[in-house]
């Protein structure tokens, strides 16, 4: 009886002490997070609280100019540079991932998979300064050849950008596809629909809102990349007038200017806030898929 | 289960000895290669007086030169240990003035980045001037000028003049590679270069690496940028300024303007171990020495001096 | 246009674009490659770099890398099992739950860019640890602890149910039944996800420029007492790592051969990343045969 009770008595210790660790991690996540939004926002907000610079003068202003003798900190430069890049790269990406998504699930499902899957892992392996670097030695000097301009700017922005993000879309597309139920497919086939117009009618139209989920995926992390598109936009902080012109996004301007400004200065409070809006951009497109796969699910 | 938690220890423990033999390995082709820096571990040495650790921190301009006479300062003081860092001379700056770091390492005067509500926080930082900078003009090999004036410059930098043709050169439009408006070379470049604070014009590139700068003016047709004297070399046409040939005895002699100082402050008087490190800094045995090595001007022969405000004296 | 014609020409694009990105795949790593593998030899892989002379090599940034990789897998895999588990077996479907789950998603899509301002205002300005290679594993586990978390809890939602009930049945305690009957089915799937998500944090640079600086102070790799400056082991010391090397000799190197160098280490990096792929396949088969194996002996 006494060796009995000692036994029980153990496993709940057991028990106990891993739920509190496993507490204790999950109050981990929630401290990050909470500390990274409370410090992230109080540096950001610090532009807008002291004065600096009003709400609408830093979202809608075009003119950067945080050293000058008047100094001004319009932000909407980068803002929409930031927005541009990840459009562009998304119009490039989506319609190539789209086309290896369906080559792996509808083409030819045996060897194109293990084709394809292997090359997907690698390209999202990559690592971006690597991106960055192949992007200023191969993608500009050609652009500068084709097209007006010095190459640098926005196109080889969102090229590189592009080939960044093919892997993320394309494996959310692929999995979307292949979780498709086979009689869908199969009706559509026995009406003596053609394979394009199952694809095209039936398949895209069904798994439409998981293949979106797999492109706002992919726009996410176009928008917070750094390194890469810092290497090739040219920093500009202008609206571009065309897309070989040098430009400049929210990523690249902090990462050229955090070092060399002092904590606390406008111009260093000024590149927090733009911080804060990669945060807040953060949380729409984490909206943005959820959105997506609830109405995934219905 | 048991048998599970045992393999992955052994995993683990043979991870480890991997790692140390990889070290191993290192340490000894390191000394193979001829390389100088010393494989043995340090040990105390009685006699030695000077003892702590040092911290500095900012510019990566001058970052190469700290590291290489900390390791040298390092090998006489055995019992002193210097870490250098990088970050940017505007993290040098807030980490010194914080007192986070012993030295802060920038490129500029402290009082050009620490203003307004920071202003007192300068004022407690003392300067210390180690080597000198100068910035020259460069342009792509192709543009077929070689001598610009003050006045040109600033008609290019300002957009004023867009093509080569109008100061002399070829039929070529005039591509800007300019630094972003936080960078301590720009500064130097506009307040000696130009005279003047510029705006930044629609479509030119900036970039805040010499290394980027010089690759990008080397290939971009009718590029102009500035690069410090130390990345010059044949792949570009380097400016002569208002007739003046940007070099090292120029600088020294105050012919040449277009120069700044590195500066390492500390904040308040240094104890004693930052001090000597500093004080070995402007020894001659450095000077003429790694400073020279590495591309810089030696602080303790110019012939001229400058204050926060760009007045310039003669020694 | 006949459904047949359309058919063809579709099928033909699909095809032809799946290839492009097989083409883009080859081509990168080809360039990669080509210009890289000529210059990497072991003298490159263990010596010192040099400032302003050729011949420098990547060996403490080879060393930094792995570490670095050493000590954040040290802190996120021990947490994010702990929360994975938590999440896969204990957690009821609520309020919480679904709110730790957003969590997870949030911080995992962080721009690395703001993950790294994060660490360089707390880790290294407030809790003074400056930059040095704790404050880089600290950043990187923001980012790697809700992969982890994700990688487990579907690792344990993959093992059948009737293993867990039948561990029920036995009368044994949850935690026991977590920890030796879910555990060790659900342990391949974690590792391959480890090691590829090890492959991330391996080629990762924009986090680390602001947290584990951009320096590497003359290593002694003799000295292996983790507690002197000079030791490769101490944790407190400054440590740039294999992609934050490239960008900085990108950008700053002074050397005659640093573009050599750059294609070197970028080189090194993706074969790098290369082999982390092949290992997480390999690792994960083999644990898996290891495993079912025993049990058939049991």
């Amino acid at each position: 009886m006494k060796a009995n009770k000692s036994r029980i008595e153990k496993h709940h210790i057991e028990d106990f002490i891993g739920r509190t660790y496993m507490s204790f991690c999950v109050t981990l996540l929630i401290v990050i997070i909470v500390s990274m939004v409370y410090f992230v926002a109080s540096k950001g907000l610090s532009t807008f609280i002291s004065g600096t610079t009003s709400v609408s003068e830093f979202f809608f202003g075009t003119k950067w100019s945080p050293d000058g003798d008047t100094p001004s900190f319009g932000a909407l430069p980068f803002i929409s540079g930031s927005f541009l890049v990840t459009l562009l790269a998304a119009l490039i990406a989506s319609p190539l991932s789209i086309c290896a998504a369906l080559f792996m699930t509808e083409i030819v499902p045996g060897w194109g998979k293990k084709l394809l899957q292997p090359v997907i892992e690698l390209l999202s392996g990559i690592p971006s300064v690597v991106y960055g670097f192949v992007g200023l030695s191969v993608i500009v000097p050609l652009l500068r050849n084709i097209f007006p301009g010095q190459g640098i700017g926005v196109a080889a922005g969102a090229l590189v950008l592009s080939v960044m993000i093919l892997p993320t879309i394309t494996s959310v597309a692929a999995d979307a596809l292949s979780s498709l139920p086979q009689n869908l497919k199969e009706s559509s086939f026995a009406l003596g629909a053609t394979r394009w117009q199952t694809i095209s009618r039936v398949i895209i139209p069904t798994t439409l809102p998981a293949i979106m989920t797999g492109v706002v995926l992919g726009m996410a992390r176009a928008f917070g990349e750094a390194l890469a598109v810092q290497m090739v936009i040219g920093n500009a902080p202008f609206v571009p007038r065309s897309l070989f012109e040098s430009a400049s996004t929210l990523t690249s301007v902090i990462t050229l200017g955090m070092g060399n400004t002092t904590m606390g200065s406008p111009h260093n409070n000024a590149l927090w806030s733009m911080a804060l809006v990669l945060m807040l951009m953060t949380f729409v497109f984490v909206f943005l898929v959820r959105l997506l796969e609830r109405r995934n699910k219905i | 289960m048991q048998f599970r938690k045992s393999w992955i220890m052994t995993l683990a423990l043979t991870s480890v000895l991997a790692l140390s033999a990889c070290g191993a390995n290192n340490a000894t082709t390191n000394n193979g290669g001829g390389n100088t820096s010393a494989t043995n571990a340090p040990t105390e040495t009685s006699g030695t007086e000077l003892k702590g650790s040092v911290l500095a921190s900012g510019s990566t301009a001058l970052q190469p030169l700290v590291e290489q006479v900390a390791e040298k300062f390092m090998e006489s003081n055995k019992g002193v240990d210097i870490q250098v860092q990088g970050g940017g001379s505007g993290t040098g700056l807030t980490q010194v003035a914080e007192k986070q770091v012993d030295i802060g390492n920038s490129d500029v005067f402290a009082e050009e980045k620490l203003k307004d509500a920071d202003a007192d926080k300068a004022a407690a930082l003392v300067d210390h001037q180690v080597a000198v900078v100068a910035i020259a003009a460069v342009t792509n090999k192709e543009v077929g000028v070689k001598d610009l004036t003050k006045q040109q410059l600033v008609d290019i930098f300002t957009g004023k003049v867009t093509n080569w043709k109008e100061v002399g050169g070829k039929d070529e439009k005039i591509q800007i590679i300019n630094r972003p408006g936080s960078s301590g070379t720009r500064a130097t470049f506009e307040s000696f270069a130009l005279g003047t604070k510029t705006e930044d014009l629609q479509g030119s590139i900036q970039e805040d690496s010499s290394g980027t700068v010089k690759k990008l003016v080397s290939e971009t047709p009718g590029a102009i940028g500035y690069l410090a004297l130390s990345y010059l070399d044949d792949s570009l046409t380097t400016l002569s300024y208002d007739g003046v040939e940007p070099s090292v005895d120029n600088v020294i002699a105050g012919k040449y303007p277009v120069w700044a100082y590195e500066h390492m402050y500390t904040n308040g008087e240094p104890n004693e171990t930052v001090k000597a490190f500093l004080d070995y800094f402007l020894t001659d045995e450095v000077q003429s020495g790694d400073v020279v090595e590495l591309g810089y001007i030696p602080a303790s022969k110019m012939q001229v001096a400058r204050d926060v405000k760009g007045n310039v004296t003669t020694k | 246009m006949k459904p047949r014609t359309a058919d063809k020409i579709a099928t033909t694009l699909i095809v032809f674009f799946a290839l492009l990105i097989v083409g883009i795949l080859v081509g990168l790593l080809g360039y990669i490659l080509m210009r890289g593998i000529s210059h990497i030899s072991w003298d490159f892989l263990t010596s010192a770099p040099q400032k302003i002379r050729a011949g420098g090599g990547v060996g403490p940034q080879l060393f930094n890398s792995i570490f670095l990789l050493f000590l954040t897998l040290l802190i996120t895999v021990p947490l994010g099992l702990g929360a994975g588990i938590f999440m896969a077996e204990y957690a009821r479907p609520g309020k919480l739950t679904a709110f730790i789950r957003l969590i997870v998603e949030v911080l995992s899509s962080f721009p690395s860019i703001v993950v790294g301002l994060f660490g360089l205002l707390l880790i290294v300005n407030y809790f003074n640890l400056g930059f040095s290679l704790i404050s880089g594993a600290l950043a990187l586990t923001v980012f790697n602890l809700p992969l982890m978390v994700r990688i487990t809890e579907q690792a344990f939602r993959t093992v059948p149910k009737q293993q867990k009930e039948a561990g029920f049945a036995l009368g044994l305690s949850k935690w026991k039944i977590v920890t030796s009957v879910l555990f060790p089915v659900a342990l391949p799937t974690i590792i391959t996800g480890t090691i590829l998500s090890a492959g991330r944090v391996f080629g990762e640079a924009a986090a680390l420029m602001f947290t584990a600086g951009m320096s590497s102070p003359r290593l002694d790799f003799g000295n292996w007492n983790p507690l002197s400056p000079s030791s490769p082991l101490n944790p407190f010391r400054p440590a740039e790592t294999l992609a934050v090397h490239i960008w900085k000799i990108n950008s700053e190197g002074l050397a005659p051969d640093a573009v050599q160098i750059a294609a070197g280490a970028s080189a090194v990096l993706v074969i790098t990343v290369l082999i982390f792929n092949l290992a997480a396949r390999y690792f994960g088969r083999f644990i898996y045969r290891k495993l079912t194996a025993s049990k058939r002996m049991n």
